[in-house]
Parts: C-alpha cells; sequence; structure tokens
C-alpha cells in the first residue's frame, strides 16, 4: 500500500508497526496513580487498556479495594479518538447516577499521562465467562433461575429509569459478575456504538447474543430480554452462541442438549428469544414473574427426572440371528447373497444372507477378528493362528495361505495382483496373488493392524508403533507421520487428504502426497474407530462414547452422539442413517443429518466390530456369540 | 521385480480425471456428438513441476474518494524432481468504520496475516531439516487470524475489515475467511463454485429463509456485516481445504466485485484471457462500467496443471 503523503495518521501507525508498543504496557504493581490508587494487580484486560484491583490510599487503617479501568487512546484520527472519551465518559456518568445493587458504585474518574482512569467498587468474584469455562457441565437449572431473576430486577431498574430508559444492550455472560454471596451485578456500560445505516459493519452488542432488530440498529427493552434469554440458553446448555450462526437458537433446543432442564424454563428462555420482538416478554418485570412462579412452584429445586427422550429400547427386532460358539469381534462381509464372518471359535461363517441359514464354515487354528475380503472368486481373511488364508468363497475349499510371524489382527485389501495384509510382527505385507509369494513388506516398530487403504498409486496404513505411513506400490515409504499414540483406525483417503483417529485423542486430517497436517479435531478419549464418509460429512466413535459428525474440509463439527458407552468400530452409513455399536453392547441407528437417535437394539455382549449393508438389510456381529440381520 | 512393479503400478491419470467431476443427480442423456464434446472438453497441459500464475487488480471505483481494500499475493515454487512444492498465499482485506481506521484495519490485517504465515509456513518450507510442524494448517491459520484480530484493535481501534485469505500448498488450498469478501473456484466448464459464506446480515436472513437471494441484492442492509476483525470480541474464522483443480481459477475478490459483476460475465472475462492480471483489469473496467459503487480488488490464481 502506498500512502499518500497528506496523511499523517497513517503515517504514525506503519511506524509503530514496527515494534514500538511500549505505550501497551501495563502498570506495574505499586504504581500510584493520581496520588491515590495503589496498582495490585492486574484483573482484565480489554480492547482499550487493562482494569487493575488497586488500594484507595485514602483510607491508610483499612484496606479498601477498588477497581481502576485504564483506557489508552490510541486512535490516529482525531474523529475516532474523541469518539472512544466520550464513551468512556457516558459509562462513567450513567453509572455515576444509579442506584442499585446489581450495579458496581463509581467512585471517581480522572485523566493522567494521556490515559483516562474510571475508578469502581471492586467486586470480588467471577464472571459468567469464567464460571462457564470452569465448568464441564452446563450450569444447573435452580441456579440459572435465580441469577436470572436477579438480571430481570436490574433491567425492570434500568428500563423503568427516568427520565429515560436505559437499554443496556449488551447483556453477555463476560459482562455479568458473581459476587462472593452469589449475587449477580452487571458489568461494563460502555457500549456507546452509534449505528449508521448504510454504512457497512458497524455493530453493537455481541453477536450470538444480539436480537435481529440490534443489525438493525434498533434496540428496545426487549433487546436486552433477547440477550438474557440468549445468555440463559448458553449456561443451560453450555453452548456458546458466538460459535454458531446469529438467531439459531430454535435450532437448538434447551432439552435436546441437557435434558435435565425442565420443560417450563425452556419455554420462558424460548419466549425471550422470539425473532419478532412482539412475541416476547413485554418487559423484564413480565419475564422476572415467570421465573419468580416457577422457582416457587419447583422451589428453584433440579428436578429430578429428564422429560422422557428415551424411544423404546427392543422396538427393532432383528430378521434373524445365528449363533456362532464364541465371540465375534470383527465385521462381516457380504458378497453374491452370502455373509462371511469370522469367529473368536477359529472358524469362518458362512451363511445365507436373505435367512441367516448356515452353508458352510471353515477352521483355522486361531481367532478370526479381522473383516474377510471377497475378489474373483476367492475369499482372503487373516487368522490369529498367524496366517492369511485364500479359499473359495463358494466352497470354502482351501487354495493357499502366507504364513506372517505374528497373529493377523488387520482386513485384508486387493489391488494389483497382490494381497495387502498387516501383521503383528510389525509388517504390511504385499503378497502376490499368483505366486503366493511375498513381493516386499515394509517393517514398523509395532504390530499393523490398521487395514491398509489403497489408492491409484499410494498405499497409507496406521501402526501400534504411533504413526501413519504412506508408501508406494513397490514398497517405498513415501512419508510417515508420528502421532502421540498408537493408530489402529483404518484410514480413509478422498480429494487428497488422508482421515484417522489415534488413541492419542485425534482425529486427524492430512495433505496425502505430503502428510502435512491440515487439520485435526480433540475427541475426549483416544479411538481405534476408522472413519466413514458420505458427502462432506466424517464419521467417526471414540473412547469417549461420542459418534462424532464433522465436515471433512474444516473439521467443523455437525453433531455429536452420546451413546452409553465407547464406541470401537466403524461407522456404517445408509441412505440417511448411520449405524454403530458400542462396548455396552448396545447397537444404534442414528440420522445422519442431525444426529438424533432413530432406535438402539441391546445385543448380549460388547461390539467391537461394525455392520455392513447390502440390499437395505443391516449385518452385525456382536461378542455375545451372534451375528444379526437388521432392516435398515 | 521392479521393472514389472513400474509396468503394473503406472499412473492411471485419465480414471483420476474422470472421479474428479461432481456427483449430479442420476439422469440419463443422450451422449455428446464429437462437435459438442469439443466445446466442453479441455486439454490438461501436465506442467512439471505444477504450478499456477497469479495476477491482481485494484480499484478506488467510481463513488468512493479513497480506497480502503488491501490485497497480497505471493506464489513460489520448490522443485527437486522428488517432492515438488507449488506455494501461494493471496489475501483480501475490505477495510470499514468511515474513519481513517478502515483503510488501516485493511492494511494490518493483510500485513500481519502475510507476515504471520510466510514465517510459520513459508520458511519452513525453506528449513533444511525442519521438524515437524506442531499445530495443523489450520490450527496455524486461525491462530494467525486472531493474532490480526488484536493487531487491528491495537492500531485501528474503531476500525474493522473483512479478511479472506487462501494458502496453496502441494495440491491442497486452505481458506480462512472472515467477512464479505469472497473466494471462488472457476472452472474451464463454466461451473463457479463459491468458497466462502458472506458474513452478512442478508446472508443470514437468506438462510432463515426470511428474503430471497433476489430481495438480498437490493436489501437496505445488504452492507450489515455480522462478523469482521476489529469489531467482534470472539473472531473464528471460516476454514476450510479443498483439493486444487487440475485446471481452471482461483479467484478472491472484494464486494466492489462481486456486487456488481455477474458470475456468468465473470466466468466470460475469466475464462477468455489467458493472463491472470489481465483479466482482473478487464473485470474492474467492467465494474467501473456498471458505476464502480466500492472499492475493487482481485487476486486470479490460475491453475497450470
Amino acid at each position: 500500500m502506498v500512502l499518500p503523503p497528506d496523511k499523517p495518521g497513517t503515517r504514525q501507525i506503519t511506524q509503530s508497526l514496527e515494534g514500538n508498543t511500549g505505550t501497551f504496557l501495563q502498570l506495574g504493581t505499586g504504581t500510584i496513580l493520581d496520588k491515590r490508587y495503589q496498582v495490585q494487580d492486574v484483573i482484565g484486560i480489554g480492547g482499550m487498556g487493562s482494569v487493575y484491583r488497586a488500594r484507595d490510599l485514602h483510607f491508610p487503617n483499612v484496606i479498601k479495594l477498588v477497581a481502576v479501568k485504564e483506557m489508552i487512546n490510541q486512535a490516529p484520527d482525531p474523529v475516532v479518538r474523541q469518539t472512544i472519551v466520550q464513551n468512556f465518559e457516558r459509562e462513567a456518568n450513567i453509572l455515576v447516577t444509579l442506584n442499585h445493587p446489581s450495579i458496581p458504585k463509581i467512585y471517581d474518574f480522572f485523566t493522567q499521562d494521556e490515559k483516562s482512569y474510571l475508578v469502581e467498587e471492586f467486586i470480588n468474584g467471577r464472571d459468567l465467562e469464567a464460571i462457564l469455562k470452569a465448568s464441564p457441565d452446563p450450569i444447573r437449572e435452580d441456579q440459572v433461575i435465580l441469577w436470572a431473576i436477579e438480571l430481570c430486577d436490574v433491567l425492570e431498574f434500568l428500563h423503568t429509569h427516568k427520565p429515560e430508559p436505559i437499554i443496556f444492550r449488551d447483556i453477555k455472560p463476560s459482562n455479568i459478575m458473581i459476587n462472593q454471596q452469589n449475587h449477580v451485578i452487571l458489568v461494563d456500560f460502555g457500549i456507546a456504538k452509534i449505528f449508521k445505516t448504510g454504512q457497512k459493519g458497524t455493530m453493537i452488542g455481541t453477536e450470538g447474543y444480539s436480537p435481529p432488530e440490534q443489525y438493525r440498529g434498533e434496540a428496545t427493552l426487549q433487546t436486552d430480554i433477547y440477550a438474557l434469554g440468549a445468555t440463559m440458553h448458553h449456561l443451560l446448555t453450555h453452548r456458546d452462541p458466538r460459535l454458531e450462526a446469529p438467531f439459531s437458537f430454535a435450532d437448538r433446543p434447551i432439552h435436546q442438549i441437557n435434558q435435565a432442564v425442565s420443560e417450563d424454563l425452556e419455554k420462558i428462555v424460548n419466549t425471550a428469544l422470539q425473532y419478532n420482538p412482539a412475541d416476547r416478554f413485554a418487559s423484564a418485570t413480565d419475564m422476572k414473574m415467570a421465573l419468580f412462579t416457577l422457582a416457587k412452584r419447583t422451589g428453584a429445586l433440579p428436578r429430578a427426572a429428564a422429560a422422557g427422550m428415551a424411544i423404546g429400547q427392543q422396538d427393532v427386532k432383528p430378521l434373524w440371528t445365528f449363533e456362532c460358539e464364541d465371540e465375534i469381534r470383527g465385521t462381516p462381509t457380504v458378497d453374491g447373497g452370502m455373509i462371511y464372518v469370522g469367529s473368536y471359535d477359529n472358524n469362518i461363517y458362512t451363511l445365507d444372507a436373505t435367512k441367516g441359514n448356515f452353508l458352510w464354515k471353515f477352521a483355522t487354528k486361531g481367532g478370526i477378528v479381522t473383516k474377510p475380503q471377497v475378489a474373483g472368486g476367492t475369499l482372503y481373511f487373516g487368522s490369529e493362528d498367524n496366517k492369511m488364508y485364500a479359499i473359495q468363497a463358494k466352497t470354502g475349499k482351501a487354495m493357499w495361505d502366507y504364513a506372517t510371524s505374528g497373529p493377523i489382527r488387520c482386513s485384508p485389501r486387493i489391488a494389483e495382483g497382490h494381497v495387502f495384509v498387516g501383521s503383528d510382527d510389525g509388517n504390511l505385507y504385499a503378497i502376490n496373488q499368483t505366486t503366493y509369494q511375498k513381493s516386499w513388506a515394509i517393517k514398523t516398530e509395532g504390530p499393523v493392524r490398521s487395514t491398509p487403504y489403497l489408492t491409484n498409486d499410494l498405499i497409507y496404513f496406521g501402526s501400534e508403533a504411533n504413526e501413519l505411513i504412506c508408501s508406494d506400490y513397490r514398497g517405498t515409504v513415501k512419508w510417515r507421520y508420528y502421532t502421540k499414540r498408537s493408530v489402529t483406525s483404518s484410514p480413509i483417503e478422498a480429494d487428497g487428504i488422508v482421515y484417522f483417529a489415534s488413541q492419542d485423542a485425534n482425529f486427524y486430517a492430512l495433505d496425502a502426497k505430503s502428510g502435512w497436517v491440515i487439520w485435526r479435531f480433540r475427541m475426549g478419549k483416544g479411538s481405534i474407530s476408522s472413519p466413514s464418509m458420505q458427502e462432506n460429512q466424517l464419521f467417526f466413535g471414540s473412547a469417549d462414547n461420542y459418534l462424532y459428525c464433522v465436515d471433512k474440509s474444516s473439521s467443523r463439527e455437525f453433531w455429536r452422539f452420546k451413546c452409553d458407552h465407547q464406541v470401537s468400530g466403524s461407522p456404517l452409513v445408509h441412505k440417511d442413517a448411520v449405524y454403530c455399536g458400542t462396548a455396552n453392547g448396545s447397537f444404534y441407528c442414528i440420522d445422519s443429518k442431525n444426529g438424533r437417535q432413530r432406535w438402539k437394539f441391546v445385543t448380549g455382549g460388547p461390539i467391537t466390530g461394525a455392520a455392513v449393508a447390502n440390499n437395505d438389510v443391516i449385518y452385525l456381529g456382536s461378542t455375545d456369540h451372534k451375528i444379526y440381520a437388521f432392516i435398515a | 521385480m521392479k521393472n514389472f512393479f513400474t509396468k503394473i503400478f503406472k499412473k492411471k491419470a485419465p480414471i483420476e480425471e474422470i472421479k474428479k467431476v461432481p456427483s449430479a443427480p442420476l439422469i440419463q442423456t443422450t451422449p455428446l456428438s464429437d462437435d459438442q464434446l469439443k466445446t466442453v472438453s479441455y486439454e490438461v497441459v501436465q506442467m512439471n513441476p505444477p504450478q499456477f500464475l497469479i495476477g491482481c487488480g485494484q480499484s478506488v471505483g467510481i463513488q468512493r474518494d479513497h480506497n480502503e481494500d488491501t490485497l497480497f499475493y505471493l506464489s513460489s515454487i520448490l522443485a527437486d524432481g522428488v517432492s515438488d512444492i507449488p506455494f501461494g498465499l493471496c489475501v483480501i482485506a475490505d477495510g470499514m468504520g468511515g474513519h481513517k481506521n478502515g483503510e488501516i484495519a485493511s492494511g494490518v490485517a493483510a500485513r500481519t496475516s502475510a507476515r504471520t504465515l510466510i514465517t510459520k509456513v513459508f520458511a519452513h518450507l525453506l528449513e533444511i531439516n525442519p521438524d515437524p510442524m506442531e499445530e495443523s494448517l489450520q490450527e496455524t491459520i486461525e491462530k494467525t487470524v486472531n493474532d490480526v484480530q488484536k493487531t487491528v484493535i491495537r492500531y485501528a481501534p474503531g476500525g474493522g475489515t473483512t479478511l479472506t485469505l487462501a494458502l496453496l500448498m502441494g495440491e491442497q488450498v486452505t481458506i480462512a475467511h472472515v467477512g464479505d469478501s469472497r473466494a471462488y473456484f472457476i472452472y474451464p466448464d463454466g461451473r463457479i463454485q463459491r468458497l466462502t459464506k458472506d458474513h452478512s446480515l442478508v446472508q443470514r436472513m437468506i438462510d432463515l429463509e426470511e428474503i430471497t437471494e433476489a430481495e438480498a441484492q437490493n436489501h437496505p442492509q445488504r452492507n450489515v456485516l455480522l462478523k469482521a476483525i476489529g469489531q467482534t470480541d470472539l473472531i473464528r474464522p471460516d476454514l476450510t481445504t479443498h483439493q486444487i483443480p487440475r485446471s481452471g481459477h482461483l479467484m478472491l475478490c472484494s464486494d466492489g466485485l462481486w456486487g456488481v459483476v455477474s458470475e456468468t460475465e465473470i466466468y466470460r472475462i475469466v475464462s477468455s484471457e489467458q493472463d491472470p492480471a489481465i483479466a482482473c483489469k478487464n473485470m474492474i473496467e467492467i465494474a467501473n462500467q456498471y458505476g464502480g459503487p466500492d472499492n475493487i480488488s482481485i487476486v486470479l490464481v490460475k491453475f497450470l496443471g
């Protein structure tokens, strides 16, 4: 940018960019302002300067603490500079005339060294934003009711102020302090931005908490009521409205996020949050009365039971079941009207897909925990007896096998005349389908249990030695990416990005060519669940009990669904539903668009594998020894 | 054995090309004749190393007396035959606020974001023995935008700015976006894909189905933003990563272009000009012919396969 010489203000800014930040230094402890206020500590930082806790030296025999708000006016433009001073003085002038227990007292106002200071009552407490941050859960209903009543009370006071009503215009958690006695104090009366139509970007209030009309430059009593509703919604759901689209509270009903909130309170919050101001409470007094009535009826005590969202647990009946002699830990495969599934009783079972009738089985010498793979009439699968087997898919006649030096817990993949399979001996093998010999192997420092993902020219797989490996079809490693824990999850690739979960509690998106991290998504715990994808949605489970659905290009969360236990298997996406099982034995069918449960079926043991779909029938194995078939 | 593998596993580029076509509802159509095919198919030139051309254009417009937009771009390539890494960084910032702080804000935003990403990402590519990046690319960019926000509040209090930036690296482009400047992919077959969503009141009203796209064009509040650097206390940019198309363009522009010139016209100008800088100049001329109500800034990236 070339600056015309007639803009000294602009020049000044360019110069100070070079590193002169000295003027922004905070006052040190012990600094005495106006020969009276001794700075003790910084208690807050705003856009215009810091807020300090200071001691008033006019009371030498007692410790009287005050809050000193600093305003450093660095705006180069004189008009802007003056507006900032006016805003600051406006806050002082409003506060000094008000007398209410929820409004801080103002003691003094002065200017020193080109900075202005406002001396206010020191509130020993925390603001609601800090309280929310410190709490992993939403705030209890009875507590929210009590605070909301006090907030309505102070709004009532401001709105009925004479001669002119005062509209606070910026109700939000960070402007609400809770003192040591658990009472509400409203802070920061500094909003004084004037909205001019046609001018771009002028904004009043705080995105997320402000009602639609505030964006049009209108502020009425209902503006504050909406923002109070938004604040209550945030407290009750622990979902920050600043991270969501504006005016989207209706898309996030409180009971869906926090079932402990009563229908009555939700109704009050929803009334406050109406899009149209006329549909909200007519006054803070009305809202306070509604809250009072509710508090009296409930004794402001938490309600015992949540509103029942429970959908009949065993409404869903399997089409058929088939029982093996031991646990089914892996995932079945459907091909040509037959179901192939491995069991911990060492056998591969073959069933008729429509009725679940037993056709034949093939015995190995170890448990089978992998998903069999069919290619060219041959069935491939690994066993804990260290071998990879190839048998005739129709008859179960043995064709060949390949022995590794460790149990095989990785599902094979077939391409380019080779079977690619990992082993607990730490290798990924490429076994030639015509010679039955190893063409190459890639050695890692830990078992390879993650199923390799094959693209046109590259292969991706994870290892228990905390890495994801990319190799070409000659067995040359192109890159390795190290995670902090093992990678058991099987990667998938789409549009040049590889996706997988790690036991280090991150879900990764890496550039497929280089291994650069494009984004990471943090889960509550580690995951061995392999992702599934549908259009732009990625689905994966985690040991933190959640099934996640995120945007594959941005990691933005569309929804998460809380299951009753950890989700180890890969979610199955079929049409508009996602299916997943948990270590508690529950099998869920969830709407893929909104993350709502459609039905749930409980099996007799943990579910560790994934379900598969074929002709609108869902097949699933469980450690209760059974394989189940459900209508999708 | 090695030769045998090379033979079997030769690249299958044509198949990949077909896959790239986005899925459309399954409708049976008659096959195109050879003549029709000629008009819609483009020969993909394989460049080695893969690279792109960047051009830009800027104009104060007709109705404003000074410019509040800032743009920046950097294009580079490092190729050694083993890993060829094209790198590009494009930034558009459209300042606002009425007083001088608008233009200061956009300048601070473009400088700070470019400087931070060049230090953190570009310099890292040139390291001799680079340590693996601690953060993901999207995390690095998000932190950069947060730094930009702090810097704008510090140096241009009261001012605000949009910020749309594209970081091209290897085969992916990551876009960070706040405000109502836009990023588009322009494909050779005439498709235009908008990669960003305006953080504007009218866009939100469209989402809520309160108004239609057509009503938005003349809505009195069409200039009101919901989010702008320096104006909101919590900035969370929209971040997305896309695969770079084999051929076609990436365009970043301020509302001085997209509010005035239609997508069809943009496509016509971009596709009829080989040099992206001249394409930008032509688009600005059209926007000014239509009245030039606002500052215009464009950065156009042409992909060369």
